[in-house]
């Protein structure tokens, strides 16, 4: 049995952590879970421990102070896991590259299975990043 | 027997602006120390902006936080426009009244979203739903006007990057017209619930002396009697022509900031209503060439306070310095006399008063603990602060005659 | 009275070179020695509001500038020290006078390398923990 497609793809529930970010994309997160968007409906949650999630949303530019931090909730997440680069900044550092307080993009520091760019990315863009993961999930042995 | 109790409340959080990290010192009920640990969202941006020229900087102060990427770059290209002789002699009429309008647009957005927040913190998670979602016909007038629902960058140095086009100013007077009853319900909804007044009167006091030593700003200041807004005292774009108020409370309580944030709403809409109805037709933009060297200072009255940029020039096509000075830096550090001697249950909705928009559902404990230190994560913290909202309310239908 | 005439009276001599960039915004020149009197004065007695603080490595030495902001008026005074001691840049700390001013001395300590005699609680603020000793990021390399 392929315990991804079990746990993955049904109801996941998401852990949010922001490195270093300017809070775009985490309003953005938190609006995909209102009235408009309303993504509870799947069953997909914002939930408050690491330790009960099935993915974690990072969003920033990888700080050097929250980089540690950002870690340790990793270690923290049961696995398998997916990890999500929710905007520009996650998945390429942005305008954020030459700055002093930076460690490299996320991939270099976590596995990363779903890029969302954009500055901010619109809901919809996230609603459909979830969605075609979850299709390449299932479609997985 | 004092059991002191330590709470770590962030760094990770997904509702807050910066990632900021309270170490909330605690005996029984009641909070005797807090620590504030900030630097998880420090990017650099200062030493960014003296790499890029001025043109390129608003997009870059626009990504300091992402409910403000008006005020900072309009903080800014006011203080690169002060070293070319003032806004009002630069940037033509029609841009100063864009420029208003989507201060004011921004003002309504951000203080929806503080409202809707603060109700998730008490335990009303409907004010939160409710306050998110008039809050998206907003960010649509937004998409609209500007072409993204945040980071709009509308403004540049000698006016603004795109014009209101006419067939959009109905659509926005329509959009204003139907926000109206939605803030009326709040006003109601928040100002008369007796629940919610028990939980925010006489809750963080932050008094008028400790305001003027901590040097707040914003609803926060203005919460706590000090009559300062930026927007009256040090005029820019076109609010010296129109007519409006400022919002002013004694009390320095979180029910004072609610009320200063809420009543300020119906301010925002009248502003806009004028700057539409008066906005003249003409050019939205000069056209600036060279900068020359000397120094300038731009304040704008972001959402949260007066908004300060600083820039240096030497003549050449960058800035030699640029200091940004961000509302919450004032005013987050103000939360270590409003927390201290309240109880653990009231510091969530404490710390999120002055609006940094902070929750933090968890973060990782790596605490040091002693035998007699015990740690309590942020998710315990608001679960304790819902629960002494549901006696309150026990309380209440109890007291009521049969 | 006349809040421009006040700081005038108040400092007499202690001003060095005064510049009014435009009726709003007023730069003086006064010496490392006065910062603390001169805050005394403007914050204490006259009842101006302290905005910020701006520190900047210049050719000549480390320029502090003291942003006051008096409300009723709408004026900006900004009172400009030069510390010509680039080796080992030092001034007194306003921060014991209110609590106020202690992050941004703190954020200046950091980031600039000014040290600020007297500070009651001279500590990292922004940066991490590992940042290398005397490595000031604003400082003009």
């Amino acid at each position: 049995m392929n315990i991804k497609k079990t746990a993955l793809t049904k109801s996941i529930w998401v852990f949010h952590i922001s490195a270093g970010s300017c809070n775009n994309c985490d309003i953005e997160i938190l609006d995909c879970l209102t009235p408009r968007f309303d993504l509870e409906r799947f069953g997909i949650q914002l939930i408050g421990s690491a330790r009960h999630a099935d993915a974690l949303l990072i969003t920033g530019a990888m700080n050097r102070k929250s980089v540690p931090r950002m870690k340790k909730v990793y270690e923290q997440v049961p696995k398998p896991c997916v990890v999500v680069a929710v905007g520009t900044c996650a998945c390429s550092q942005h305008m954020f590259r030459d700055s002093y307080n930076m460690i490299g993009p996320l991939d270099e520091i976590l596995p990363v299975d779903l890029y969302i760019p954009g500055c901010p990315p619109k809901p919809e863009a996230m609603i459909s990043g979830i969605v075609k993961l979850v299709t390449k999930i299932r479609k997985s042995k | 027997m004092s059991h002191r109790v330590i709470v770590p409340i962030g760094p990770y959080h997904p509702l807050q602006e910066e990632p900021e990290f309270f170490q909330l010192y605690v005996e029984g009920e009641k909070v005797v120390d807090i620590d504030i640990i900030i630097g998880y969202n420090h990017r650099g941006i200062e030493k960014l902006a003296e790499g890029k020229h001025y043109d390129q900087v608003p997009f870059l102060v626009e990504r300091i936080c992402g409910i403000c990427s008006s005020s900072h770059p309009y903080a800014y290209v006011l203080a690169v426009e002060d070293i070319l002789g003032g806004e009002a002699n630069v940037v033509p009429e029609r841009a100063l009244y864009i420029r208003t309008i989507v201060n004011e647009l921004e003002r309504i957005h951000s203080h929806l979203l503080w409202l809707g927040l603060a109700g998730h913190f008490i335990g009303y998670n409907t004010v939160w739903m409710w306050a998110w979602k008039y809050r998206e016909p907003v960010l649509d007038m937004f998409e609209m006007i500007t072409g993204n629902r945040n980071n709009y960058a509308m403004m540049k140095v000698g006016g603004v990057r795109r014009d209101i086009k006419e067939e959009d100013i109905s659509i926005v007077k329509k959009m204003l017209d139907e926000l109206v009853p939605a803030v009326d319900m709040f006003k109601g909804a928040v100002m008369d619930d007796p629940v919610i007044q028990a939980r925010l009167k006489g809750v963080g006091i932050l008094t008028k002396q400790q305001a003027i030593d901590w040097c707040v700003v914003g609803p926060t200041a203005r919460a706590s009697g000090l009559n300062i807004d930026v927007r009256r005292d040090d005029v820019y774009g076109v609010y010296d022509r129109l007519n409006w108020n400022v919002i002013i409370e004694k009390d320095g309580d979180i029910f004072a900031k609610t009320v200063v944030r809420i009543l300020e709403l119906y301010e925002c809409v009248s502003i806009i209503r004028q700057c539409l109805d008066k906005m003249p037709k003409g050019e939205i933009d000069a056209d600036v060439k060279d900068i020359p060297s000397g120094e300038g200072l731009g304040r704008v009255e972001a959402p949260r306070g007066e908004c300060l940029h600083y820039v240096k020039s030497d003549g050449t096509n960058r800035p030699v310095r640029h200091k940004i000075r961000a509302p919450s830096f004032m005013n987050v550090a103000s939360n270590k006399v409003a927390c201290i001697g309240g109880t653990i249950s009231d510091a969530t909705i404490t710390l999120a008063a002055v609006d940094p928009c902070y929750c933090c559902t968890e973060r990782v404990a790596v605490m040091r603990k002693s035998d007699n230190e015990k740690v309590l994560n942020g998710w315990d913290l608001i679960k304790l602060s819902q629960e002494k909202t549901d006696k309150i309310k026990e309380g209440m239908l109890n007291a009521r005659p049969q | 009275m006349n809040i421009k005439e006040g700081i005038r009276e108040g400092l007499g001599s202690k001003i060095l070179d005064w510049k009014e960039h435009s009726a709003r915004r007023i730069y003086f020149l006064i010496d490392q020695k006065d910062i603390v009197e001169v805050t005394k004065l403007l914050f204490k007695e006259l009842g101006l509001r302290f905005s910020i603080a701006t520190g900047t490595d210049t050719p000549e030495g480390f320029e502090m500038l003291y942003h006051f902001s008096h409300d009723n008026t709408g004026q900006f005074y900004s009172v400009r020290v030069l510390i010509k001691n680039k080796e080992k840049p030092e001034i007194d700390s306003i921060a014991p006078l209110f609590p106020g001013a202690e992050w941004i001395e703190r954020e200046i300590w950091e980031l600039v390398g000014i040290n600020f005699k007297g500070h009651p609680n001279l500590k990292r603020l922004l940066l991490a923990d590992d940042w290398p000793e005397g490595d000031y990021p604003l400082r003009q390399k």
